[in-house]
């Protein structure tokens, strides 16, 4: 996952000489807890993807208290800034290193290899090594429960989907949420607007308000700020949170947010690493492993709703439930996924078409 | 397309283009003085997060408002210390003032992150709002946007027809002439920059209290070079920076309308458009060298000394 912000270079920098002092306030401690670093590529203040992974390191904190020592770098730029920034956790006695973006895949592996000690985990990414394992949130499950919600909220049926860039965990999350369209309210039409950026309030707060001046009743975001919400909620209309809690946005219109929860993964795996039990391995993981959440729903949400929603979100967990289970079309109407199979993680993974049923061509 | 979707563009057309339109006319101002201040985001940002958290401290949108203009110009003279009082490069000083002022505005807005206030809502004037097609787009605005048509037309009114506005042009045409001649140099430009700031700073209250009612980091995502490039654009007129504010926020909004609407152009095409037209009327502008020098004042950027 690409995330830039503008300037982030400088404050990148500038982060860098407060990672140099953090070291030496590490340096300075006898008793000996897990060092256990994370590299940001947003401000933690972004209320979004960089925060969530943050709120996971302090939960990571509140488990382990004085076993674990954590550092933490934010705005780091994806590219030659990122590789000094992980050597340098490395090098300072860190065993286990998050590197929470997908454009830091290339520095982690250079090097997780000159450091074959230290065990890195990189988000989103592909590239497995000995010492360096990857990990990513199925958001899917989550937006494929937003999407049944929303089927049923809207009055005008028209419901608005705000995306940030064509990449395929991107794609997924529109394709699992015209599923549930599909199946459960085949009139709704789904308006995706493309804003060409993870984080532009203003650009997302003018996106759902073309949206509703079009008609549209219910918004969906793949971006990152709460304006969107904020927006619905002046206008009286409703909107479903992204990647952290946006409820106090938007108290009327807030239906749920699809939450990721990066809490139960780092605890994992910085016991495994104290155990010795830690491996390489791709993990993908969702509402089962309570890597994905949805913490509450809108009391305006009808209660029989609300209960078949629970019912997906437990049928998820078991696997009863899987939002790309066959048949699936694609939108020239050819048959991609036969009755009775389910579209693997290899291929989800590297999705770029969109299923039955979805307006608009996909954007090269 | 209906009228009704028509009349609904035009007014997200203004509402989006009043940030950029504020700090330009502020930018211009300031340059027509012979000052080019780089710091316009920066200034932006802080005025952003303090408007944001006095507001959401006091309760107060007007006080709001108000810190975030003394922010602006707190920071801006900060950049007329530096860059006027020891003639420090005005590039530098100005690129230097927008990182400040974005890792400052992050610094203090920590807290404040994911807050929320009651933003200032819209305004709209009886029977005149009921015009059709730009009724809702001139008379449904907030007060910010209405204070934006008056600052435009005051702007207007110094650069034609006002003495100080005479002054403020020879000064950025030639100072050393209009210092030889008894005007005050260096109290004009002072003034000019602490006008940009204000503006700036009021743009920045205007994001975070009325148009995205929130605090986050890097909200402002760039307005202030965009309204920078806005000056140039506008090739330093007042009417055409409110003719490019506008447009680009038509553009911005237009991309965003017809992805909606199901048509099938590119939006990365159309998200371009603005930036392609300020590469053009760059382009059109340095054609001709003569005409392009007698565009922009003559002196911007240059320091200035009275003794030089």
């Amino acid at each position: 996952m690409k995330r830039r912000q503008f300037n982030k270079l400088l404050t990148g920098i500038a982060a860098g000489i407060g990672l140099g002092a953090a070291m030496f306030g590490g340096q300075a401690l006898a008793e000996e807890p897990l060092k256990v670093g994370f590299v940001y590529v947003g401000p933690i203040g972004d209320h979004g993807w960089s925060y969530q992974h943050d709120q996971g390191r302090l939960a990571l904190e509140e488990h382990f208290g004085d076993k674990v020592k954590t550092t933490y770098v934010e705005n780091v730029p994806e590219g030659a800034d990122a590789e000094r920034v992980i050597r340098n956790l490395a090098q300072s006695g860190h065993e286990l290193i998050f590197t929470t973006s997908f454009g830091f895949m290339n520095p982690t592996v250079k090097v997780a290899k000159q450091y074959p000690k230290v065990k890195f985990e990189h988000a989103t990414g592909y590239k497995l090594s000995k010492n360096l394992a990857t990990y990513i949130g199925k958001t899917y499950e989550g937006r494929y429960v937003a999407g049944y919600v929303a089927s049923q909220m809207t009055k005008s049926n028209k419901i608005g989907y705000i995306a940030s860039f064509p990449i395929p965990e991107v794609i997924r999350d529109i394709n699992a949420v015209q599923l549930a369209l599909n199946k459960y309210n085949p009139e709704a039409e789904l308006k995706i607007i493309w804003v060409n950026s993870w984080f532009d309030p203003g650009k997302e707060a003018d996106a759902a308000n073309a949206m509703m001046d079009q008609g549209v009743d219910v918004i969906l975001q793949h971006t990152d700020s709460p304006a969107a919400m904020q927006a619905a909620e002046r206008r009286g209309k409703y909107a479903v949170g992204q990647a952290s809690d946006m409820s106090g946005f938007g108290p009327n219109a807030h239906l749920l947010s699809v939450i990721d929860d990066w809490g139960p993964h780092y605890i994992a795996e910085t016991q495994k690493v104290m155990d010795g039990s830690w491996e390489s391995t791709p993990m993908v993981e969702g509402m089962a492993e309570g890597a994905i959440v949805i913490p509450s729903f809108n009391d305006a949400i009808p209660a029989d709703v609300v209960a078949k929603a629970e019912e997906l979100i437990a049928g998820i967990k078991d696997g009863s439930v899987q939002p790309f289970a066959g048949p699936i079309k694609n939108q020239a109407g050819e048959l991609k996924v036969a009755e009775g199979e389910v579209l693997g993680w290899d291929e989800l993974e590297k999705m770029n078409w969109y299923v039955e049923g979805v307006n608009g061509e996909l954007p090269k | 397309m209906d009228i009704d979707l028509i009349t609904n563009i035009l007014y997200a057309m203004v509402r989006t283009g009043t940030p950029l339109l504020l700090v330009a006319l502020g930018e211009l101002v300031c340059e027509k003085s012979g000052v080019l201040n780089l710091g316009q985001e920066g200034m932006l940002l802080m005025g952003a997060v303090v408007g944001f958290v006095a507001a959401l401290l006091s309760g107060s949108l007007m006080l709001g408002f108000l810190l975030a203009i003394i922010a602006g110009v707190t920071m801006s003279l900060l950049f007329g210390v530096i860059a006027l009082g020891f003639n420090a490069n005005q590039v530098a000083t100005g690129l230097a003032l927008t990182i400040f002022g974005t890792g400052l505005s992050a610094f203090i807005g920590t807290e404040f992150v994911g807050k929320p206030i009651n933003g200032l809502d819209p305004y709209a004037l009886p029977l005149l709002s009921d015009i059709p097609l730009i009724g809702k787009m001139l008379f449904a605005q907030d007060l910010v946007v209405y204070l934006s048509f008056g600052l435009f037309a005051a702007v207007y009114w110094f650069f034609r027809s006002s003495r100080p506005g005479l002054v403020v042009k020879a000064v950025g045409e030639n100072p050393h002439a209009a210092n030889a001649i008894g005007l005050p140099v260096m109290r004009t430009r002072y003034l000019a920059v602490m006008f940009g700031g204000a503006m700036a700073g009021l743009a920045g209250g205007y994001l975070s209290i009325a148009y995205t009612p929130l605090w986050v980091e890097n909200m402002s995502a760039g307005r202030g070079w965009i309204a920078l490039a806005l000056v140039v654009f506008a090739s330093w007129k007042v009417e055409r920076v409110l003719l490019g504010a506008w447009l680009f926020g038509l553009a911005s909004i237009l991309h965003l309308v017809f992805q909606g609407l199901g048509f099938s152009i590119s939006s990365n095409l159309l998200a371009i458009l603005p930036y392609a037209a300020t590469i053009l009327v760059l382009v059109l502008l340095s054609r001709n060298q003569v005409r392009a020098r007698l565009l922009a004042p003559m002196s911007l950027g240059k320091s200035f000394h009275a003794s030089s």
